[in-house]
């Protein structure tokens, strides 16, 4: 283990000076400004941190205070939290992007005196709501750029507060009190307090000890192998505890080099000039790479069209095996492959800047399947975590050779999980933090007196001991003989099949479970053509037999793959329906962002939902619809119910617990 | 937007002065009998309806077009009939009404493309790119990638411009005209057929140009609502005269301006 623990370094201070004393000529930060990128030794980084240390000790700052740091990902902010963490101060690093009002409340529920900020704008910002914030006495800038003319009083330039500290170091008794601040730091104490952004209500700030952070990066680094000849490139917000974690806390632990982009919009190319070693990015970074990828091939020539489909096509169909070390792969497909990889794969991954990738995450939301395995199979090792900022990250990892679109994998070294009687995930691990931030009730909430944590996120082990998460834990309902019912996992199991464009399943607190579905016209007509299948309207499609004998057999297969699954099988869609019409924003029947609105739905299409409880096999009902043009018109229809056959589950209703 | 009374304008130093200037193509009177200043600092526009003769003001400044009548000293000395080349050595750099970029080079090579008039190295050493070209193109590309860096368009360095949309075309050809270093910049329409954001992007460009490099900006706009902000005096033409002179405020009350913008009854 690269463990820190045993050395005694255990605050990011100490480790920074170990990083001085051990590796002072290696690169460890790197930030693109006018197009070069300029660079930093361990040595130099030690040496700034210490002056700037002693800089804000003079501009106030002390022990246990806090400072706040906004902005993008720059070496200069990094530092302010390692020269916080050198005084006893806490860091709070705030979104880059939050509105004033959002920034104003932060600051204030963590009582900041100090910020540290990128540029003019951030700073306009804390100026504009600085009567909310009484306690914030001093601002730091990185960029002077357009500040030139403010109020000086209370605004420094961050260059200026170092140069501040370097002259105070020259005394011999400053060097002493410094170093005394750099041994008083103890493991036990709060390193940082993240504060999460909160889907709703106020953002909550998580407090995280040099303990739980240091154990967390000792996992990541452990797991992956990460020393210090890795390159990472941080662009992700530095509020943000992947960040922190990845581009702060490995990032010191085991001394690998942090490039910090020139700005938000050159972060691809950035990326292929550093050519990182570990990526971390959210699904829709790697859906817009590939999207983009997509795109372009269609400009390319005929030849590169049919060279590019060729390959890529063997690569689905061999390339994970090979990345797997899988046996099983024929000496002339093992040839292709790599024929491919020069012609074809490593110039994309050179392309996406991942020619040197040792492995790549991603985390947030669920990825499309056949998206992680595009990258995958072109010899980019893409794996998918789980972790929260309660758990500082991790909470379980893909190990190599079991790495699957639809799962997350085990729970990560050291951590152990627990499956609730509701399904939720709980978990223990070293990386726990202390509670929330002024906060004790809702901490007594999440956090147990055993140290197990509320994840909030419903879940269950497959056979393979796999975590599979399924959906937020409050939106996981019970049906009536108490077995759960988790209406977006069923939906999106639905929603896998082309044809099928929206579901919605209905169930919490019924016998079973029932379920409105909408076709994909676009789909299921191309279906129909070379079905022979004639129709007139969408409306006449939707209801034809062979299209309803179809969604059935979909229905079916989602029906046995819940039967397979532990927990599950009581959630086994006995009735459908296929709706007459699409759902549609503009009736109120989605949100904006097409998410369907369950319970507008439900009391719209009352009529339908009593024709799947009550036994009937048809219904009328008719809607008033918009359309484009804001004219309003009703659609009625005659709607068939289709009865399905269930399968036995093939899980016993109780699991053992969950291995650790 | 502005402080009323610019520290730098109000010294009063003329920078340009045009006097009596006439300008006429055959029996086409483009300018009749029009003088203004520009003093050193100071962001002075230029308005008028469309063919008031704007933009022959624009090239008679930049020594593009000779006034038949009337003359033009630039920093103290009457200018002679030159060629515009001769203008831009002097420090006077402009824009075009419509881009006027080198479409298959990159962002980064037209800005340097604006360092030309400023490069020594003998046409020998830029052949090889070796010796005191190197050096030279080292010192002049930092100075390109501070005006990269100031116009925030790191993004599209490497970018042909052609490939760009408008909006940054416009905002290369800014830079291109930066790295001359002038003296006077003088834009045509900088902000001709942008989108909100772009002209509030542009106008903070101009604005920040003027304030911290101190450079003494002339411009032409339609936009009323940037020249009154932005502009700390105007000058308005119409059919090649000059109708009216002076701050932003009293210009939009002089009925003349008003006349010639909204139309008078007959």
């Amino acid at each position: 283990m690269t463990t820190a623990a045993g050395s005694r370094d255990d605050t990011f201070p100490k480790l920074l000076a170990r990083n001085a004393r051990i590796r002072p000529h290696r690169i460890a930060f790197r930030h693109k400004d006018l197009g070069i990128w300029q660079s930093w030794t361990w040595a130099e980084v030690y040496e700034t941190v210490q002056a700037y240390a002693g800089g804000l000790r003079a501009l106030g700052l002390e022990r246990g205070g806090r400072i706040a740091v906004v902005g993008h990902n720059r070496p200069y902010l990094y530092w302010t939290m390692i020269a916080a963490q050198w005084i006893g101060a806490i860091p709070i690093p705030v979104y880059a992007d939050s509105v004033a009002e959002e920034m104003a409340f932060v600051l204030a529920h963590a009582e900041v005196t100090h910020a540290a900020v990128q540029d003019q704008e951030q700073v306009d910002k804390l100026l504009s709501v600085s009567d909310q914030m009484p306690q914030l006495g001093r601002i730091l800038y990185d960029e002077d750029r357009g500040l030139r003319d403010y109020d000086h009083s209370r605004l420094h330039s961050i260059r200026s507060v170092i140069e501040e500290g370097r002259t105070r170091l020259a005394e011999a008794s400053e060097k002493e009190r410094s170093e005394q601040e750099l041994r008083a730091g103890q493991g036990s104490e709060l390193a940082i307090i993240l504060y999460t952004s909160g889907t709703t209500g106020r953002p909550k700030g998580v407090m995280l000890t040099f303990d739980s952070v240091i154990a967390a990066a000792e996992i990541g680094c452990d797991f992956d192998k990460l020393d210090e000849t890795d390159e990472i490139i941080a662009y992700l917000p530095i509020a943000w505890v992947g960040d922190h974690i990845f581009s702060y806390a490995q990032a010191i632990l085991s001394g690998l080099c942090v490039n910090c982009p020139e700005n938000p919009e050159t972060i691809a190319e950035d990326r292929r000039e550093v050519g990182a070693t570990y990526v971390f990015a959210p699904p829709r970074v790697f859906e817009s790479m590939l999207t983009l990828t997509m795109v372009r091939i269609e400009d390319a020539s005929a030849l590169k069209r049919r060279m590019f489909k060729f390959f890529i096509d063997h690569a689905s169909k061999v390339g994970e095996k090979i990345l797997n070390r899988e046996a099983g792969v024929g000496l002339w497909d093992r040839f292709l492959w790599h024929v491919g990889n020069v012609l074809v794969y490593a110039p994309l991954r050179n392309r996406f800047g991942m020619t040197r990738v040792k492995v790549g995450y991603t985390a947030g939301e669920a990825i499309g399947p056949e998206i992680f395995r595009f990258y995958r199979s072109i010899g980019v090792n893409l794996k998918q975590l789980y972790g929260q900022t309660e758990a500082s990250v991790y909470i379980t990892m893909q190990p190599d050779g079991e790495i699957r679109a639809d799962t997350v994998g085990r729970p990560a070294p050291r951590v152990e999980i627990r499956i609730d009687d509701n399904g939720e995930v709980l978990y223990r691990s070293p990386g726990v933090f202390v509670g929330y931030y002024k906060d004790d009730a809702k901490t007594a909430e999440t956090k147990s007196p055993d140290g197990f944590v509320r994840s909030g996120d419903a879940g269950f082990f497959d056979e393979t001991g796999h975590l599979k998460i399924i959906d937020r834990a409050k939106d996981v309902g019970k049906m009536q003989d108490g077995s759960l019912f988790p209406p977006k996992y069923i939906e999106n199991k639905l929603k896998f099949y082309p044809n099928i464009k929206e579901a919605v399943c209905f169930g919490d607190g019924r016998d079973f479970v029932g379920c409105f579905i909408n076709i994909d016209l676009v789909a299921v007509s191309n279906w129909a053509e070379r079905n022979g299948v004639t129709y007139a309207s969408y409306q006449e499609l939707a209801g034809h037999p062979l299209v309803y004998d179809m969604i059935q057999g979909h229905v079916d297969e989602v029906n046995r793959s819940l039967a397979s699954e532990p927990r599950m099988g009581g959630a086994q869609i006995r009735r459908f329906l296929i709706l007459h019409k699409e759902l549609d924003a503009d009736d109120g029947e989605l949100t904006r962002t097409q998410k369907v609105r369950r319970s507008f739905i439900a009391e719209r299409y009352d009529p339908l939902i009593q024709a799947l409880y009550n036994g009937t096999m048809e219904a009328d009902i008719s809607t008033e619809v918009t359309f484009e043009d804001g004219r309003k018109g009703v659609i009625s229809a005659r709607v068939k119910v289709r009865d399905m056959t269930l399968y036995p589950a093939e899980w016993a209703a109780s699991l053992p617990e969950a291995a650790e | 937007m502005r402080a009323p009374d610019n520290p730098v304008a109000a010294k009063q130093d003329v920078l340009l002065a045009v006097d009596n200037v006439s300008l006429g193509f055959g029996g086409v009177k483009a300018l009749s009998d029009v003088s203004f200043d520009i003093r050193k600092g100071e962001i002075r526009a230029i308005i008028g309806p469309n063919g008031a003769g704007k933009t022959s003001m624009l090239n008679c400044i930049n020594g593009f077009y000779y006034p038949t009548e009337g003359q033009i000293t630039f920093k103290g000395v009457k200018r002679p009939k030159m060629r515009p080349y001769l203008a831009a050595r002097g420090g006077i750099a402009r824009t075009f009404q419509n881009v006027a970029l080198f479409k298959s080079m990159s962002t980064l090579d037209n800005i340097m493309a604006g360092r030309s008039l400023k490069m020594h190295a003998n046409f020998f050493w830029q052949l090889f790119r070796h010796g005191p070209a190197m050096k030279e193109e080292a010192a002049h590309r930092r100075v390109v990638e501070d005006i990269i860096d100031f116009l925030e368009i790191q993004h599209i360095r490497k970018t042909p411009v052609g490939r760009l949309p408008y909006g940054l075309q416009k905002r290369v050809e800014l830079g291109r005209a930066l790295a001359m270093e002038p003296e006077l910049l003088l834009l045509d329409e900088p902000m001709a057929g942008m989108n909100l954001e772009e002209k509030e992007d542009m106008s903070r460009f101009i604005f920040e140009v003027n304030q911290q490099f101190g450079t003494t900006i002339a411009l032409i706009e339609h936009d009323m609502g940037v020249v009154m902000d932005l502009s700390d005096r105007v000058v308005v033409l119409e059919y090649g005269r000059k109708i009216a002179d002076g701050t932003p405020d009293e210009v939009k009350r002089d009925q003349r301006v008003i006349d010639a913008y909204l139309g008078v009854a007959h």
